[in-house]
């Protein structure tokens, strides 16, 4: 890197109080990763690009179209048709060559993920959907890795930072522990996007990056600001961590890659989860089958009511042991169980009714004691 | 003079101002003022009665500017959101 050069680039912001050279090598150093080039992501790669943030990866696997242009401002009807991530990185590399970015032309799964993500410093979360936002959001606090978050609607947006460091620190799912229903919250698409509200608020996602790397000002940890762009007011939410989203989280890897988040965002779901009280009541009322579809070796064992164990894998060829007109599955924190459910709804059809343990084993385990 | 300005005050005190963000300010309005209820279990009971739609709507609830996990007691004058989820970017 040339250092002459290098300083004159950075030089307004380097005399900033608080700043200085210091602080530059920090950016220097940073590594971002932007999941998702679109709205939000555009102004936060273009800020942390001029900002000089040392290495910026980009994921998408969306390609650029001509309705997108009202607010994703980096790309131009040239670009129409090819893909965002790697249209983004050229034009990137273009506005500061002193920096390295890396494309990927991918979707986030839980497949890649955690990989992806452990490549990097920090997360932000500039997608459209709600199984990336919580997929995102698990894999950053089973990684502690902290995550940037913004999110649009109409003329409104949000913003929050999610440390993740500490475990009382507030994640997504301590503001909204489940995923909605597919057809509770409308997308951009059914309803419509200002486009300069994406621009403010991934500014803002860009500001709270880069404060937080030089350790400038007050981040939004643990509070979710909003901004509304039709009457400017801005709120500040301060928010605390709920003991029941912790159990939503999926607690190590495995159980992360075998979680289906697509489908805990479809419309089949909350409706057919059960909470301790209501599981009790099945139980003392009879003619329930109660199925531990957790791996043969994971603890805490469930020795309080009778149930019949069968992994998650082998629940579709072991199915035929579930005799009772009711069925509640359970794992430990609530997520592989939902997958059951929806996998015996598919077997078993309206012939039984098919339920699943909310928060799993260990929140049944809290709430009994 | 004074009884009627105290009325007034009473009246004032004795609503509570709810805030709705997002879709939800379609159902209600952006601002609506209730009277007072003890709680936010009970204040949610009636919003949803005079307001059907928020029941199937998504939402979590702040009471000056706290977002809360449980029952919460008002006061008098206490502001309450009601922020949705949003998923656009």
């Amino acid at each position: 890197m040339n250092e002459v050069n290098s300083y004159e680039r950075y030089h307004r912001q380097i005399i900033l109080p608080g700043f200085g050279e210091e602080g530059q090598q920090k950016l220097l150093r940073a590594k971002v990763f932007v999941v998702g080039a679109g709205g939000l992501g555009c102004p936060v790669l273009q800020y942390l690009t001029a900002a000089g943030v040392g290495t910026i990866g980009i994921a998408d696997d969306d390609l650029v179209a001509l309705n997108n242009l009202h607010r994703q401002v980096l790309y131009s009807v040239n670009d129409i048709g090819r893909s965002k991530a790697e249209r983004a990185a050229e034009i990137l590399r273009q506005l500061n060559p002193e920096i390295t970015i890396i494309s990927y032309n991918t979707r986030i799964t839980t497949q890649n993920a955690l990989t992806l993500f452990e490549l990097f410093d920090m997360i932000i979360d500039g997608t459209d959907n709600f199984a990336a936002r919580y997929l995102i959001n698990d894999a950053c606090v089973l990684l502690k890795r902290p995550l940037v978050y913004g999110a649009i609607s109409q003329f409104e947006g949000q913003v929050s930072v999610f440390k993740n460091e500490n475990d009382d620190d507030v994640n997504y799912r301590d503001i909204f522990p489940d995923p909605p229903k597919e057809d509770e919250v409308p997308n951009c698409a059914e309803a419509g996007v200002l486009g300069v509200l994406p621009g403010i608020v991934g500014t803002m996602m860009a500001n709270e990056t880069i404060k937080m790397f030089i350790g400038l000002g007050a981040s939004l940890a643990n509070q979710l600001l909003t901004y509304n762009a039709l009457t400017n007011q801005v709120f500040q939410f301060s928010l605390s961590a709920r003991k029941e989203s912790r159990s939503r989280v999926p607690e190590t890897r495995s159980e992360f890659l075998n979680t289906d988040y697509e489908w805990l965002c479809s419309s089949w779901g909350t409706n057919e989860e059960i909470d301790a009280e209501t599981f009790n009541g099945l139980i003392e009322k009879g003619n329930v089958d109660v199925i531990d579809v957790r791996e043969p070796h994971e603890l805490p064992g469930a020795n309080e009511f009778p149930n019949i164990k069968i992994p998650l894998a082998q629940l579709i060829s072991n199915h035929g042991v579930i005799r009772s007109d009711s069925v509640v599955t359970f794992c430990q924190t609530g997520s592989r169980s939902l997958q059951a459910a929806k996998i015996l709804k598919n077997i078993f059809g309206e012939n039984k009714k098919i339920y699943s343990l909310r928060g799993g084993i260990l929140e049944w385990k809290s709430r009994v004691k | 003079m004074q009884v009627f300005l105290g009325k007034f005050v009473l009246l004032l005190f004795m609503t509570l101002h709810v805030i709705l963000f997002g879709r939800l300010a379609d159902i209600a309005g952006s601002s609506v003022f209730v009277n007072a209820v003890a709680d936010t279990d009970t204040l949610i009971k009636a919003l949803h009665k005079t307001y059907p739609a928020l029941a199937e709507s998504k939402y979590v609830i702040a009471v000056d500017k706290h977002v809360i996990t449980s029952n919460t007691l008002l006061n008098e004058g206490s502001v309450i959101a009601l922020l949705p989820p949003f998923s656009g970017g």
